[in-house]
Parts: structure tokens; sequence; C-alpha cells
């Protein structure tokens, strides 16, 4: 057994990991709210190709990362325009956003198809540090960004338990007549966090293509990280702190078909490995839809359901 | 007019002389699509007093409470506050002028504590939240008013006693000076109507303005000091004076016709077993909801079933309708097995079933009443309308049903008339003739009119030999109509008494799970 190969892996899965964080805290926010957004893997994709775009024009990684994070918000917006705006079902608006969002990607990325980033994103250097035995490359060897998600993971969490919005986040996403009671706006609360969520997407969308894909390739540059972020907030039960550990845990199933196959174990087929997320996907879903298991696994109580004030 | 004037002096911050009332409405109007919810209506409470919106359902007085908070704005009229006029322009603004309302359905969030709860949407808090100085600061507040309240306690865990002093000291962390209290003991028990009516006179004492809404005439007597009657959407009359009010004189200015409620017990004798429920037991995802549970009604008796709601009753009601299968035990009518074999099967033994909920589960409300009444009577592969017209007809004039005529759309009819449509077509008899009618709520929403003509349906069906099953939160009905009372608690039967012959503190003490007696 090759221990190279496996500590790499291990650091590709925390690399793997950050855009996952970073997708699922978006959805985890916009849920939060009370509003699902099916359309993440549309916003990655979208986010994705912006920020190659930008990169690539100005030679800037900021403003590669930023173009792809308003990029998120923007397509976010919609989905706050339908959803709460218009208060038409999220589910149906959530999965034409993932239609529209894939489309726009691909119009928007059709000269680049298969070309490659000028500038990346390169790990931060710790001079000794990152070349200490297993712990450098794994903690020691990521970029900025990275170290950044986990970082607004742990803020994130301190911002929905131990802040006055916070509160009123929560509160929203579980009962929306109440807010609206005290005299709060349930409708803006609800379009900031689904634009903040956005926004938040949108960077692990930016981030994936800068420093993870480097090169454009509409079909598979975000793979259905959208899809898994999505689970990941159902197994994290709604909490940010959780959401950083079975990101990691995801991370390392996504990479364990490629490690396998450099080891050479072939006992399990590849594609049944490959599968495996999307099973758990699939999994988080079903869970998703009875109204009894959500319940026990924490969802906001209001999840997917428009606020109307009670006329009468 | 007996004692205004000293309600006037209770009030301990009042300044003495002509001083203005702490909140007035003046000519209000409103309008919502086809209603005309309130016709310059006129109102006004004093610091330290009680005053109390009566009406039946519909006629206003909820409407006007959502206006004196903010909730809705009126589309004429206006409203001052110490003698100002003030525009309230959303329950925000309503707050900052100290007027808060207590809803019926509580706005507390159940998976935060009790604290988090009162604090939500306060604006003097600091982004960062210390949890255990902020319990402290609600404990504080809830004492000093008497409402004891565990502030790290989760909402959800509480009795609705406790969730409504949670909402009552949120409005009073708010700093609110004028409460409205609606419809506040719909949902309680005896004995914590008491309770709550303590916490009344605690907030009355500190000087604070209660607007107390109800339609039940009994607690309005004993805890207004003035009373505003409304009728569709009217002022039809002002009383004062605690305890000198005669109620009969509150229900003729509530209905515009005297009326008689207290239904007569008639002598009968009754035949025999038509429901008999074994040792029932049921469990729901785990938990138990009902727990050997064995009693008999008879032909010509009516059994109500008491209890505070989400104690099992809807539970039983479906079990007995054979809409969910007991997990162990039996249920039979007229000494088959309905049990096993659904709901079709339990009504071709003679069940008639009205639920709670009437237009989600009792009726379709798309459809017109005589297709409604098709769905217990047709069951052929041809839908033949026109053999039941007539009797669609026949029945909508036997039950005073107001409608155009059986083509009327089920959702258009108001909620009285929904029920009658419903009660026409259980009572009725469907494939097999009716013997035993379960009923849940019946008079729930209604006005009093329909309560009246409602009840002595039941009444009648009763007479003419029907078994019923009268299962209802309203304490007072289950009290009036029952030939024998049983108190459901915790999906188990905890008291059982007949009706004549029934207190209403024992019967009380049962629902809130404090005597676990069999007898009174």
């Amino acid at each position: 057994m090759n221990e190279n190969i496996w500590v790499l892996a291990s650091a590709d899965s925390v690399a793997i990991a950050t855009t996952l964080i970073l997708a699922a805290l978006g959805a985890l926010f916009t849920e939060r709210s009370g509003v699902l957004n099916l359309g993440i893997e549309g916003i990655l994709l979208t986010a994705a190709i912006s920020s190659f775009l930008a990169a690539d024009a100005s030679g800037s990684i900021w403003l590669g990362l930023l173009i792809g994070s308003l990029a998120g918000a923007l397509l976010a917006g919609i989905h706050a325009l339908l959803s709460v705006v218009l208060r038409a079902n999220q589910i149906v608006a959530g999965l034409a956003l993932v239609i529209f969002g894939t489309g726009l990607a691909n119009f928007l990325g059709k000269p680049v198809e298969g070309k490659t980033v000028t500038t990346i994103i390169h790990p931060l250097s710790f001079g000794a540090l990152s070349d200490i035995p297993l712990v450098g490359p794994i903690v020691f060897g990521q970029d900025i960004i990275t170290y950044a998600s986990i970082a607004i993971a742990i803020l994130s969490s301190l911002y929905l338990f131990r802040s006055r919005p916070g509160l009123e986040l929560r509160a929203t996403g579980d009962d929306p007549a109440t807010v609206d009671a005290q005299g709060l706006s349930v409708a803006s609360i609800r379009i900031r966090y689904t634009l903040f969520g956005g926004l938040l997407v949108g960077l692990g969308g930016s981030w994936l293509m800068l420093a993870q894909s480097a090169a454009w390739h509409q079909a598979s540059t975000t793979n259905g990280i959208g899809w898994i972020a999505l689970a990941l907030v159902v197994f994290a039960g709604w909490r940010p702190l959780r959401l950083i550990f079975g990101a990691v845990l995801f991370g390392f199933t996504l990479q364990l078909p490629f490690t396998l196959q450099a080891e050479q174990i072939t006992f399990i087929p590849s594609a049944l490995m490959q599968m495996l997320p999307y099973l758990a996907t699939l999994v988080a879903l079903i869970a998703l839809s009875r109204p009894s298991t959500r319940n026990k696994l924490g969802a906001p109580k209001a999840l997917g359901t428009p606020f109307v004030r009670d006329e009468r | 007019m007996t004692n205004t004037s000293h309600e006037v002096a209770k009030g301990p911050h009042h300044e003495s002389g002509a001083a203005p009332s702490a909140l007035s409405a003046h000519s209000i109007v409103k309008r919502f699509p086809g209603v005309l919810a309130n016709d310059s209506v006129d109102f006004d409470v004093l610091p330290g007093e009680v005053h109390t919106l009566l009406g039946e359902n519909g006629a206003g007085k909820s409407t006007l409470a959502a206006m004196l908070c903010g909730l809705y704005q009126p589309d004429s009229g206006y409203i001052t506050r110490n003698g100002e006029r003030i525009a309230l322009s959303s329950p925000r603004a309503g707050l900052q002028h100290g007027i808060a309302m207590v809803h019926q359905h509580f706005r507390l969030v159940e998976r935060f504590t009790v604290a988090e709860n009162v604090i939500l949407g306060s604006r003097d808090l600091s982004f960062r939240l210390n949890r255990s100085e902020l319990e402290n600061r609600v404990s504080a507040v809830a004492e000093s008013y008497g409402l004891p309240i565990e502030p790290g306690a989760t909402v959800g865990d509480l009795s609705v006693g406790q969730r409504q002093r949670v909402e009552i000291v949120k409005a009073l962390y708010q700093g609110a000076e004028i409460l409205l209290l609606d419809e506040p003991t719909a949902v309680l028990v005896p004995a914590e109507v008491e309770k709550l009516f303590e916490n009344v006179h605690a907030m009355t004492q500190a000087g604070k303005s209660i607007v107390f809404i109800s339609h039940k005439l009994g607690e309005v007597v004993e805890i207004s000091d003035r009373v505003t009657v409304l009728r569709n959407g009217r002022v039809t009359g002002h009383v004062s004076g605690r305890g000198t009010t005669d109620t009969k004189e509150l229900a003729r200015l509530m209905v515009g016709r005297d009326i008689e409620l207290t239904t007569q017990r008639a002598s009968h004798a009754t035949g025999h077993e038509v429901l008999q429920i074994r040792d029932l037991s049921l469990n729901v995802g785990g938990v138990s909801v009902l727990s050997d549970i064995s009693f008999n009604v008879h032909a010509g008796e009516m059994v109500g079933i008491a209890g505070v709601a989400g104690n099992g009753q809807r539970e039983l009601a479906d079990t007995i309708a054979g809409l969910l299968s007991p997990t162990s035990g039996s249920v039979a009518i007229t000494g088959s097995m309905s049990t096993d074999r659904g709901p079709i099967h339990a009504r071709e033994l003679g069940l008639a079933y009205v639920p709670e909920d009437r237009l989600g589960m009792g009726l379709v409300p798309s459809m017109s009443i005589l297709d409604n009444l098709l769905l217990t009577r047709d069951r052929h592969i041809v839908v033949d309308r026109a053999s039941v017209q007539p009797e669609a007809v026949r029945l909508i004039d036997q039950f005073e049903i107001k409608a155009n005529g059986p083509e009327h759309i089920a959702r258009k009819l108001s909620g009285g008339n929904a029920q009658k449509v419903l009660l026409a077509r259980e009572l009725s008899g469907g494939r097999s003739a009716t013997k035993l009618l379960v009923v849940c709520s019946p008079t729930r929403g209604l006005d009093v009119g329909a309560i009246e003509t409602v009840r002595a349906l039941l009444d009648d069906a009763r007479s003419a030999g029907q078994a019923i099953l009268l299962i209802s939160e309203d304490l007072d009905e289950v009290m009036s109509l029952s030939d024998r009372i049983l108190v459901l608690y915790r999906g188990s039967i905890v008291h059982e008494t007949p009706g004549e012959s029934a207190q209403l503190a024992t019967v009380g003490a049962a629902m809130a799970g404090l005597s676990t007696e069999g007898n009174a």
C-alpha cells in the first residue's frame, strides 16, 4: 500500500470539502429562513464559468472569485423572486433554476470549453510546516479559501445560535407567522438569506473552478456536487459545525474511486463507488419528503412553504 | 354605567380628572371582499380596565382587534392613544405604542426556549446574545407581574396554559400597556382559566388595560369591567358593571333575539348497545395515543368525550370510523367488528361520521351540495344525480340550509351551513340506516344561532334512537348535552360521570390530569 497516495487522498478530501462546505452553507442559510433552493447545482455551474471568464479576462483571481460569487447571488435572486415574492412552488422553481443555470453556463462557456484558466489559486505556503509527514499536506497544504470556508462555517454557527439576527433567522424558518407578528418582515429576511446563500454557493463554485478544475468542462466541472451539498445539509441537521465533518466525509467518498484505482484495488467496481454520494443524496431527499423524518432530523418547520399572512 | 367611575379610579397610573382613555377607536370601518366587517365602530379602553368585545364568530371583533394592534388598517375612522391620534401601520408600530395582541393561535416558536421566544423581535438587544443574562431579565419581568415561568424550558414541552403565559410575558417584556387577548380561554381547562383571570387582575392592578375578546357569556360577565357587544360588524350595546350583568341580556344583544342554549336532557330509555369498544389501544409511530379504552354507547344515548385537544380524541374517532387500525383491542358496531375492514364497512354497519375538519375531511369543498350527498349514497358506476335531487331539496329545506339550491358549491357556504350539510348527509343515512353517529366538535366556529340548530338536530337524532358519541373540546357543550361523560386524558379514560350530576370542577380537574379516580 502506497502511503503517499492515501495522504494525498486525505488532502484531496479536505480540498473537495471546501466546495461542499461553501455550497452546503449557502443552502443551509437559505433553508434556515424557510426557503428550499434545489437550484444549487445550477448556481455552482454558472458561478464557475463566470469566475473562469472574469479571472481569464482580468488576470485576477480575486476578481474571478468576486464575479463568481455575485453570479451566484444573482441566480439565487431569481429563486427569491419566484419563491418569496411570487410564492411559487419552491421545488419547481429550484428545479427550473438547475436547468436555467446549466444552460446559461453552457452558453457562456461554449467559447472556452476545454480551455485552462490562466491564473489559479495556489496553496498557501507555511514553510517547514507543510513538510511535516501526514499532517503537513492535509492541514498546511491548503489554500486560503479552504481555510476561509472552515472559518465561515464556525462563524455561521456562532451567528445562528448566539446572535440576535441568527435567532430571527431560525424563527423565520420554523414559524414565520410568529416573526410576522413581531413586526419583522418575513419576505425581507427570506430574500436576504436566499441571496446570501447564493453568494456562498457562488464562492464555492468559483473556488471549484479556479483551484480544483482549472479547465472548464461544462459536463464535468461540478459533477453533481450541488446535489450532494443539499444532502449534506440534511445529514448535518442544519448545523454548520456538523456540516464541516460531513463535508470531509463526503469529500473522502468522492475521491475514493480514484485512489482505489491508483492503488489498483478493483474488487469494488469504481462505478459503484462513484455512485455512493448520489445514493446518499437520494436518501436525504427521500428523508426530506417525509414530514415525520424531517422533524426528527431538525429541518426548519416551514421549509419550502411560502408565507402568506392569514387574512381573517 | 353603574361603576365606570370606580374603575377609572382603580388605575394607579391614571391621572385624576377627565383623562383620555388609553386607547380608542373612532368610527372604524373595515371592508373585506363581500363583507362589511366593521361598520363605524366606536370602542375605548381605560387604564387598569378590562373591556370585553363580545360577539358571535364573524361579528367583527377579531377584525377590530387586528386594527387596534396594527395588523390591519381601517378603511375609514381613526385610532387615538391617550387622546392623541396615531397611525398603526404594522404590529411593530402597535408595539411601539405599547399595544400588544395575544393571539388565539400562539405565536411561539416551539423549538425555542421561553426566553428566546420572549425576546424574539425585541429591538433593544445587542448583536450577541448572552443566554443566562437574558433568562434573568425575562424572569424578572415575569415575576414582577406574578407570572411564574421557566425561562430555560423549551416551549414545545409546555402546556397550553403555560404557553399562553409566555405570550403574555412576551407582550409585557416588550413594554405593552394595552393587551388584546383574542379568545384566550378557548384552549384552556377551567383551572387554567382561573389562573388566567388572576393574571389579568394582576395586570390591571399594575395599570395595564386589557381588551378581552370572547363569545363565552359566563366568563365575560366574570372578568369584564365593561362589555361592548358586536353583531354583524356593528356595536349593538354597551354594558358595564362587573357581575351585575344579565347573561340573557348579553345573549340577546349578541344574537338579536332571545335564545335558549341549555338543552333539556329529555328523559328517555336507552336501548341495546350499539357501539362496543373493548381494550382499545393505538400506537402511532411508536407513540401510544390511546391505551386500554373500553366503553359502550347505547341506542338513544349520547355519550360525551371531554378533553383538552390532542389527548387522543381525533384518533379515537378515526379508529371507530375505520380510518385507523387499532394496535390491540376491538371496536364493534351493532355487534359486528368494524375495525379490520375499513371505513366503507363501518358505514355499512350503520356508522355516520361528522369529523372535526368539516371542509377537509367531511365535505369536498369544490363540489356542490348534491354531489357531496352522492358521496355516501350512490355506488354505481354511472352517477345518477336525478334520483338524489329530490332528497337534496328536501334536506336543504328540512335542515334550513341557506343555499341557492342543491348545486350550491360547498366551499361557498358559511361555516354553519356547511356543518348543516354535513349533518344532513350523515343523519339522513346512506347505504344503510344510521345507527351510530360520531360527531367531533360539531359547533366549533359556528355562531350562536347555528349552534342552537345543530344541538337540536343532535337531540332529535338521539330521540329517534340513534346512539351518539359526541367528541368536543367545548366542555360546556359536552356537559349540557351528554347523558354520560367520559374524560380522555393522554389517551386514557380517566373519569366517567353521568351527565346530570356532572360537576364542572371535577370534570375540569380530570381534563387537566389532576384526578384519576373512576367516579365523581
